[in-house]
């Protein structure tokens, strides 16, 4: 059976919560990745605080959740985090969320790849039917790589978020499992 | 057949061992970033976790078997080098009806084909057997998992349930069979 | 849209916990009726203690794999059993316990009408892909009636159960999704 937790750039790995937490502290100082991935307003968090609560949500090993560390294959380096939160077992859907939080690991095809590996995930370990994910009006990058990997556009939460004085759409995609293995064909 | 004098944990080239808190973890994380290894093992997602999570859980495990006794855990370990191979269970044991299950995992695919399942094996039969007392024991296996169905079939097993299309991996469904050995059964061939 | 929870001759409800432990603790005293549901020793439980394992399996709040329900009659509204649903979630596996602890009650087609509206449930509620259960040998009426809801045998755990003095054993039954749409659209089972 194959490998799905590794890509071509990319690998699936587990959530250490004293790294993982560690590095999410020094990520966190960068307010345009925090903006740029999170629609509550930026702020700093202690390593600490962070690491209790990844502690507390992995040792629950809760169902709905399925989350993963990003390494690169060439250096093992830890660049960012991304996950499924199952809202919807009937309907078997699921939300992802994706963070690079190394910036030189922007712009080279890492989110795509870990995009490409959540989804195989969710559509052939998890067995889902969809996948939803919502991205801000403000981050052109992220909406192309997601289009690329098989989102389609939903719908638009108008205005919903309010930035530096202007008002920006939070957008939904979603992918669907037959979509997606047509896709993959 | 055997005395009280054979030693229930020492096999050929493997032995069963308890948990080793400071080698193991790390080991076992491994073994959780492997797809393969977890798509045999279990039918549940493959989830990597790190090693102070699988800490945890041996913690857990041992918690377990303290306050509910009706299962039995064993790490498997190389004679030569006392290295981490793999583990076996039983589980799900229901006293008043004498019967458990067996779970046997082996994380590497290159310690597959050294004949140390086959061993383990048979030390976790005797002991559920022997020792336990039980009468029967099941194992349920994914269709796809060629290597336990041949392995139990080795040691006498028979296919007793087919639940159709059980399981979903992969884009498809698959059956979940579940084999059983009677006591009766694995005497006769445990002395052959 | 149909009623999911009325059938012809029972319907699915919630109880409070304390009549809820009240019923089940003058059943667990019919060990001619545990024997048949289970497969674990006889033991008496108080009201009380019953009544607090109830309680606690909902101290979180609705779990998404575990659907219980009681059984009440539509001609008398007398509470005559119990029904619950287990969800795999990952593989959309759902699997049916269900015991009906009024002996008067037996035989009368109250199973099959419960255990006709949890499939309906399953399948066009729940998304189930199969719905599973296990019967014991000795229990021929409870087979029937699964039988007779579509449920077929595949295959039998040998002497996994030892009862006074006898081994026998465990029946394991399944319907697909594609055989109960089948039997919707009025194949036979």
């Amino acid at each position: 059976m194959n490998d799905i937790l590794s890509g071509t750039l990319v690998r699936l790995s587990a959530v250490d919560p004293d790294e993982f937490s560690k590095a999410f502290a020094v990520w966190q100082r960068d307010s345009e990745f925090m903006r740029l991935m999170d629609s509550n307003a930026a702020r700093l968090g202690s390593q600490k605080d962070s690491q209790k609560s990844l502690e507390k949500e992995l040792e629950e090993q809760q169902l709905h959740q399925h989350g993963f560390t990003i390494r690169t294959l060439a250096e093992d380096k830890l660049i960012g985090d991304i996950g499924l939160y199952v809202v919807n077992w009937s309907g078997r859907d699921a939300f992802v969320g994706l963070g690079i939080g190394e910036r030189d690991s922007w712009g080279k095809g890492y989110g795509t790849d870990a995009m490409n590996l959540i989804l195989r995930y969710a559509f052939m370990e998890v067995n889902l039917r969809r996948v939803t994910l919502t991205v801000f009006e403000y981050n052109p990058r992220a909406i192309r790589s997601y289009e690329k990997a098989g989102f389609r556009h939903e719908g638009r939460l108008r205005k919903l978020l309010h930035r530096d004085g202007k008002r920006y759409d939070e957008l939904f995609m979603g992918v669907l499992r037959d979509e997606w293995m047509e896709l993959t064909q | 057949m055997f005395g009280i004098a054979t030693q229930l944990f020492e096999g050929q080239d493997i032995r069963f061992g308890p948990i080793d808190y400071d080698k193991d973890p790390e080991i076992e994380a491994k073994w959780t970033h492997n797809a393969e290894f977890m798509r045999l093992y279990a039918v549940e997602p493959a989830r990597p976790i790190s090693a102070a999570v699988v800490k945890k859980q041996y913690e857990k495990l041992e918690k377990r078997m303290e306050e509910e006794k009706n299962f039995y855990h064993f790490m498997i370990r190389a004679k030569a080098d006392d290295h981490l191979i793999g583990k076996a269970e039983i589980q799900r044991i229901e006293w008043t009806n004498s019967n458990g299950q067996i779970r046997l995992g082996i994380g590497l695919a290159d310690d597959r084909c050294k004949g140390y399942g086959t061993e383990a094996m048979k030390l976790l039969l005797r002991f559920a057997f022997a020792e336990l007392n039980l009468f029967r024991m099941s194992a349920d296996v994914p269709e796809y998992n060629e290597g336990a169905m041949a392995l139990l079939k080795k040691f006498g097993f028979v296919e007793e349930v087919r639940r159709r299309q059980a399981l979903e991996r992969d884009g498809r469904r698959w059956d979940l069979l579940v084999f059983g050995l009677l006591k009766d059964e694995w005497q006769s061939q445990a002395s052959a | 849209m149909r009623d999911l929870f009325r059938g012809e001759l029972v319907r699915l409800t919630a109880e409070e916990p304390e009549l809820r432990a009240k019923q089940e603790a003058r059943w667990a005293r019919d060990t001619e009726f545990h024997r048949l549901a289970d497969s674990d020793a006889a033991q008496l439980y108080s009201d009380k203690k019953i009544k607090e394992w109830i309680e606690k399996n909902f101290e979180d709040g609705f779990k998404p794999d575990r659907y219980p329900f009681s059984i009440r009659t539509l001609d008398d509204d007398k509470l005559i059993g119990f029904l619950g649903l287990w969800l795999n979630l990952i593989h959309s596996e759902v699997w049916l316990g269900i015991g009906i602890g009024e002996r008067e009650y037996w035989g009368k087609g109250y199973g099959t009408d419960a255990v006709k509206l949890c499939l309906r449930y399953a399948f066009m509620e729940l998304g189930a892909q199969r719905v599973s259960l296990g019967v014991h040998e000795y229990n021929p009426r409870a087979f029937r009636a699964y039988e007779k809801a579509g449920f077929r045998l595949e295959g039998r755990t040998r002497k996994d159960i030892m009862r006074e003095g006898t081994r026998t054993d465990s029946l394991w039954m399944g319907i697909l999704r594609e055989e109960w749409m089948q039997l919707q659209n009025g194949g036979q089972p």
